[in-house]
């Protein structure tokens, strides 16, 4: 395959929730080995085309096109080209740490010794070795998030998705994090499409930028790009100048309220 | 075929794991043992109906394995609620064996609650008439638990909630229990009543059941089977084809 190619095709999508517009006909593409990344204020459809994109959800409208396959019509094709750390818990709270990466690696259908292997180390990368047997159930916040992203490197797809991967970790944890990711980025080209608020880290990790707002793309460029279209000198400041200052109120969901409340006082 | 086992044996471990839920599910099936048992064992004897605990005990091992089988339907709303359900929904993997290996995990376990709960119907002084008989109790035993954990799973592929579930649970799973033969025999009952029992699928498992327990039947093994397995499939195409459209 050409290394030019775009891995990633999105054309005029959309997403309507009843009569709400989530997503808002919105067209980008991502080159293979490239690290992209979607940066825009609360609610503005990140994460629902994230879940489109990796057939978790069904467009309005659009065509898509991942590694040659349309999500629509070739799920499994699609799915196996890439890896995902979501930005909503997705740990089974009653398996232990080691039980949980086990599981992920038969899913994808890992060899049992890489699979062991691999486990290992990452455990080990997110410091969690030590707690392999304890149940997630005990796990703090943080220690989840480390599990989950150490999950979502277990296989090394062709297209790793990390919705907000660093939230609530501390600053050591998410230096660590990110270069890994670049790391295995460069030695197996693997294409990585992020979203996070957290501007240094886009600035230091991303080849190009998308930011979006209200369920549109309003910019697309590499940091310095973005910097110079707004005449700014910070990711930030350029990011408050596309986007405004107001903070979007969000009206939660029951579901949303309902994690929020499991994230605080623990399950059940 | 890994998949189903992975998620299979899922099922199996978190169900040892919670002690609470073993020891919950098996009060209800003693009541029930004890109460009807000793309740009406002489007003069925002077009717002529013979021992009313050895009628009963079949009806009371499969009620713990339709409870528990059904009731199975929630892990899977569990699973979308926290959220694991987005880890195996994202995953190349066929929505077939996912939602197949869920319901057989489901239904094992229920299964193993039949087991216990006939264990100890053995203990209050059930008694068999054929022991050679006891693998075909056994397959009943678990057509009736796939069955059971098939449509608690195509339910919970439905819903969104926990309530939704409950209600729907309360509203279908009662009928078919105190619809079916568990506590008394067809022969004889009224002739709107006999034909809900006919079409009440739990009957066909207790009949087949008693069949092999206490030789008293009102169908063949074939039928009862064949009504058993069928249904199971059926609910089964459902399950999937609703579970296929779940998004997260
Ligand atoms: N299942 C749903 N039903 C109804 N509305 C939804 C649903 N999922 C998302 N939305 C709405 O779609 C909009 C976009 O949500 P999305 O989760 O994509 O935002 P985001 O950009 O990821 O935001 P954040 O930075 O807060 O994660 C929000 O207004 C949200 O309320
Ligand atoms: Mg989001």
């Amino acid at each position: 395959m050409d290394k030019e190619e775009n891995i990633i095709k999105v054309s005029n999508l959309t997403k309507n929730f009843k009569d709400f517009v989530a997503v808002n006909d919105i067209s980008f593409e991502v080159k293979r080995g490239e690290i992209f990344a979607f940066l825009g204020p609360n609610g503005a459809g990140k994460s629902t085309t994230i879940k489109i994109i990796t057939t978790l959800a069904t467009p309005t409208s659009g065509k898509i096109e991942i590694n040659g396959h349309d999500p629509l019509k070739n799920k499994d094709q699609t799915r196996k080209s890439f890896g995902i750390v979501f930005q909503d818990p997705s740990l089974d709270d009653d398996l232990t740490a080691y039980e949980n990466m086990a599981l992920h690696a038969s899913l994808y259908g890992l060899p049992k010794n890489i699979a062991k292997s691999r486990i290992q180390e990452l455990l080990e990368f997110v410091e969690l070795w030590e707690r392999r047997n304890s149940f997630v159930k005990t796990f703090s916040g943080g220690m989840k998030r480390r599990l989950e992203i150490a999950r979502g490197l277990l296989h090394h797809p062709k297209i790793l998705f990390l919705d907000e991967p660093t939230i609530g970790l501390d600053p050591q944890t998410r230096n660590h994090v990110w270069s890994y990711v670049k790391d295995i980025n460069e030695k197996e080209n693997m294409t990585v499409f992020l979203t996070t608020h957290y501007m240094d880290e886009a600035e230091r990790v991303a080849d190009r930028i998308a930011i979006m707002d209200h369920g549109k793309i309003i910019a697309t460029g590499s940091s310095d790009v973005l910097k110079k279209k707004t005449n700014t000198t910070s990711l930030e400041d350029a990011f408050l100048a596309l986007t405004g200052k107001d903070i979007r109120e969000e009206e939660a969901s029951s579901k949303d309220l309902l994690r929020a409340h499991r994230n605080r006082f623990g399950r059940r | 075929m890994n998949t189903v086992y992975v998620l299979w044996i899922r099922e199996i471990k978190k169900y040892f794991r919670s002690k609470s839920r073993i020891i919950g599910a098996l009060g209800q099936p003693i009541l029930f043992l004890i109460a009807f048992g000793y309740g009406f064992q002489s007003i069925f004897k002077r009717a002529g109906g013979g021992n009313y605990i050895e009628f009963l005990a079949p009806g009371i091992i499969l009620m713990s394995v339709l409870f528990t089988g059904v009731f199975s339907g929630i892990n899977l709303i569990w699973d979308r609620e926290f959220g694991f359900l987005k880890e195996t929904m994202a995953a190349p993997v066929s929505r077939f064996s996912i939602i197949l290996g869920k319901t057989l995990g489901g239904a094992t376990v229920a299964l193993i609650q039949g087991i216990i709960v006939f264990l100890l119907t053995l203990i209050i002084g059930f008694k068999i008439t054929n022991y050679w008989l006891l693998p075909i109790a056994f397959i009943f035993v678990f057509l009736v638990s796939l069955l059971f954990t098939s449509l608690g799973t195509t339910i919970a592929s439905m819903l969104e909630d926990m309530q939704g579930f409950q209600l729907i649970i309360n509203f279908l799973v009662m009928p078919i229990f105190f619809l079916s033969g568990a506590l008394f025999p067809l022969t004889g009952l009224p002739k709107a009543l006999k034909i809900v029992a006919r079409i009440d699928p739990l009957t066909y498992g207790i009949d087949g059941l008693r069949h092999a327990l206490i030789a008293v039947h009102n169908f063949s093994y074939m039928v009862d089977f064949l009504v058993l397995f069928i249904l199971s499939i059926i609910i089964l195409s459902v399950g999937t084809y609703v579970f296929e459209r779940i998004q997260v």
